[in-house]
């Protein structure tokens, strides 16, 4: 069975359309990127997705359960963890998991406590104010609380924004842990390095879900010519070929240049004056998801125009 | 497990607030501070009993009985006559100016009348709109001049009731007094904490963006509003212990009716007050939004209520006015039963109003609760 089956997600905030006709599939077990550039509306698609926010049209069905009419039953059965900490900053990180726990009504309450903070290495931090600890501190508090009535499946809204690389690794080691347990993370993010951790990806702009699929299909079908030069001189050359036809994006990389076109015929024409300088190297590279995404803002933004 | 209400549910509700007022020390701190603050600084203002009140008598005759009642109505210590008019009309004008609290008349055949035992008459004229102050001078008045006459006249003749004195109170007919101040403070100190308290109590979470993940839980409307007033009732008994306590030890207010039917009648106010709050706190966006609306309520319901001015004094349509405030009808009922001893008969109407206030702030808190973030 499909964790998220949804359809056609409109949402509209003020006459201005946030989420254009949205559809996703994300199949149980499956870790899934959710990526976009900031207001493409990845929190307004989570929050519909949960029963936070009512769409103004589409269905779909979370966890079997209707998206418009079963918003209870999602919420007993979704882990939801927000972009911004919304557990209680006066309230130490023992009260606020037992809060959660009390409130799904776990029991003995006081045990699924103890093993939460164990399990999240917080036992010795539980008398410490939510509201004081750090941000890596605050996503694990977070997550413990999310996951502590062991949802089928977890939502997650940017949840390392802030948070150093190490606790990220440790934050993402974790998550495969719980996807090899069965459960389902649709997780929204804005680094690469995290899009690559991910199962599969969709890719929101605007509003408007552009690609998705795994990582090497959405580069392939991206349909990029990448090349990659090196040699002397490198910030002239950037800036020649910035201006050239079939050049879309240049973007040094250490001492190399990566130069990316979709019209791949125009891109090495324009290149053919560069590969013929003293000391230059012109080879053929391969597209990196960023620069995917880099092309897909841009294009959204010439669409805008 | 699940259904509309779990009292598990709401127990953590409950736990989390209680922690969170407990943290909060200087609101918690005021919550307690306030009310008797507020007590000691009304109470005292309104419970002051001014003596030498500058007074006017109109003495037409200056007989032996007319100088022996002027004389010991300034040994009350309430009067001051600092004028002695000639004729009424410049004791009026004395009177509007607030030159004067009190108006002496002494009609001119007073004496006479004392002499043959028929039925002699003085009339006061008090400046109400301190009735406070009028109240206490009036209430002495009756007996002094009797015993003040009877000495004169060297007989038991004038006993007290034969002297007809007649009072009129001028531009506040009801005539508040200190007793009727106090109790009513009770009411509007409760009122105000209460509803402000409560009225933060959503816009508080949204504005800390606590609201999404609470809404995100399996909390129901219900628990999530039992789970923000309940807490205040607690501190709403609090408080009406430390006002009634106070009210007796420093203003001797009298307490004559049931204790138990007065803290049941204060119970379903309190109520009816934090489920106003939460009302409150479900169609403001904003904190300071919600404690506008707090205060655009709470002017009419002192002003209207019975508590400043004397209910029946106003204009019908004022009193519809009125009637439409929980306060309204909590005055009622605490008047009555701690000044008046009423029975629960007697207050079972004005405390069925009440009761009704809880039903409809909570039917109508309940339909405006926002359960997405639309
Ligand atoms: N409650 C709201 N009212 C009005 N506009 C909103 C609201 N929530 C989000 N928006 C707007 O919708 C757009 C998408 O927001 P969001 O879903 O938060 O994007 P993302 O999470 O991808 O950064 C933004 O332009 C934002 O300003
Ligand atoms: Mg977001």
């Amino acid at each position: 069975m499909n964790a998220i089956e949804v359809a056609g997600l409109v949402k509209r905030f003020g006459g201005k359309t946030v989420v254009d006709n949205v559809s996703m599939t994300v199949a149980g077990g499956e870790i899934v990127g959710f990526l976009g550039p900031n207001g493409s509306g990845k929190t307004t698609t989570i929050r519909m997705m949960c029963g936070l926010l009512t769409p103004d049209a589409g269905q779909g069905r979370v966890l079997g359960y209707d998206l418009l009419r079963e918003a209870r039953k999602i919420k007993r059965e979704v882990g939801y963890m927000t972009q911004r900490f919304s557990f209680y900053e006066d309230l130490t990180i023992e009260e606020n998991l037992a809060f959660v726990a009390r409130l799904y009504e776990l029991a003995p309450a006081k045990a699924h406590v103890e093993r939460a903070l164990e399990e999240l290495g917080m036992t010795s931090r539980r008398r410490q104010m939510a509201g004081t600890l750090s941000g890596g501190w605050k996503q694990r508090m977070a997550l413990a609380a999310c996951i502590m009535h062991k949802p089928r499946l977890l939502l997650l809204d940017e949840p390392t924004a802030g948070v150093d690389p190490q606790a990220r690794r440790e934050f993402w080691d974790e998550i495969h842990r719980l996807a090899a347990d069965g459960l389902t993370v649709l997780v929204s993010t804005h680094y690469m390095d995290e899009a690559e951790r991910c199962h599969r990806i969709s890719y929101i702009s605007y509003g408007k879900l552009i690609a998705s699929g795994t990582v090497v299909e959405v580069v392939r079908d991206a349909k990029l010519a990448t090349y990659v030069v090196s040699g002397a001189d490198l910030a002239a050359i950037a800036a020649s070929l910035k201006a050239a036809p079939g050049v879309e994006q240049v973007a040094p990389f250490g001492a190399t240049l990566h130069v990316v076109g979709s019209d791949r015929a125009a891109l090495e024409r324009s290149l053919e004056p560069v590969a013929a300088r003293d000391g230059v190297r012109v080879q053929e590279g391969e597209t990196s998801l960023e620069d995917v995404f880099i092309q897909f803002m841009s294009r959204a933004e010439d669409n805008m125009r | 497990m699940s259904g509309l209400f779990s009292f598990t549910r709401l127990g953590a509700l409950l736990v989390k607030e209680f922690i969170q007022m407990r943290r909060d020390r200087i609101t918690f701190a005021m919550m307690l501070a306030v009310p008797l603050m507020q007590l000691v600084l009304f109470g005292y203002a309104i419970n002051n009993d001014p003596k030498a009140l500058p007074a006017a008598v109109v003495a037409t005759s200056q007989d032996r009985y007319t100088r022996a009642v002027i004389s010991a109505l300034e040994i009350t210590g309430y009067y001051r006559f600092d004028h002695v008019v000639r004729t009424v009309e410049e004791g009026e004008r004395l009177m509007a100016s607030g030159a004067v609290v009190f108006l002496v008349t002494i009609p001119s055949d007073f004496a006479r009348r004392v002499d043959r035992d028929d039925d002699p008459t003085i009339l006061i004229e008090a400046d109400a709109t301190d009735p406070a102050a009028a109240s206490g001078a009036i209430s002495t008045l009756g007996t002094v001049a009797a015993s003040a006459l009877a000495r004169e006249s060297g007989t038991v003749n004038a006993r007290p009731s034969d002297i007809e004195i007649v009072v009129h109170r001028r531009y506040n007919p009801e005539g508040i007094s200190q007793y009727n101040i106090v109790p009513g403070l009770l009411g509007v100190i409760l009122q105000m904490t209460m509803v402000m308290m409560t009225s933060i109590a959503l816009t508080r979470e949204s504005e800390r963006g606590t609201m999404e993940n609470l809404l995100a839980m399996p909390a129901s409307p219900i628990e999530i509003m039992l789970g923000k007033v309940l807490p205040y009732l607690i501190v709403g008994a609090v408080q009406v212990a430390v006002v009634l306590t106070a009210a007796r030890l420093l203003f001797g207010i009298p307490f004559i009716g049931s204790v138990g039917l007065l803290l049941s009648a204060v119970l379903i106010f309190v109520f009816a007050l934090v489920l106003l709050g939460y009302t409150i706190s479900t169609i403001a966006r904003t904190q300071m939004q919600a404690l506008q609306l707090t205060f655009f309520f709470f002017l009419p319901s002192i002003l209207l209520s019975g508590f400043m001015f004397p209910f029946r004094g106003m204009p019908d349509w004022a009193q519809w006015i009125g009637e439409v405030f929980p306060l309204t009808h909590f005055l009622r009922v605490i008047r009555a039963v701690m000044l008046k001893g009423a029975e629960f008969s007697a207050v079972a109407f004005e405390t069925g109003i009440l009761a009704a206030f809880v039903l409809i702030y909570s039917a109508v808190a309940l339909t405006r609760f926002r359960r997405t973030l639309d």
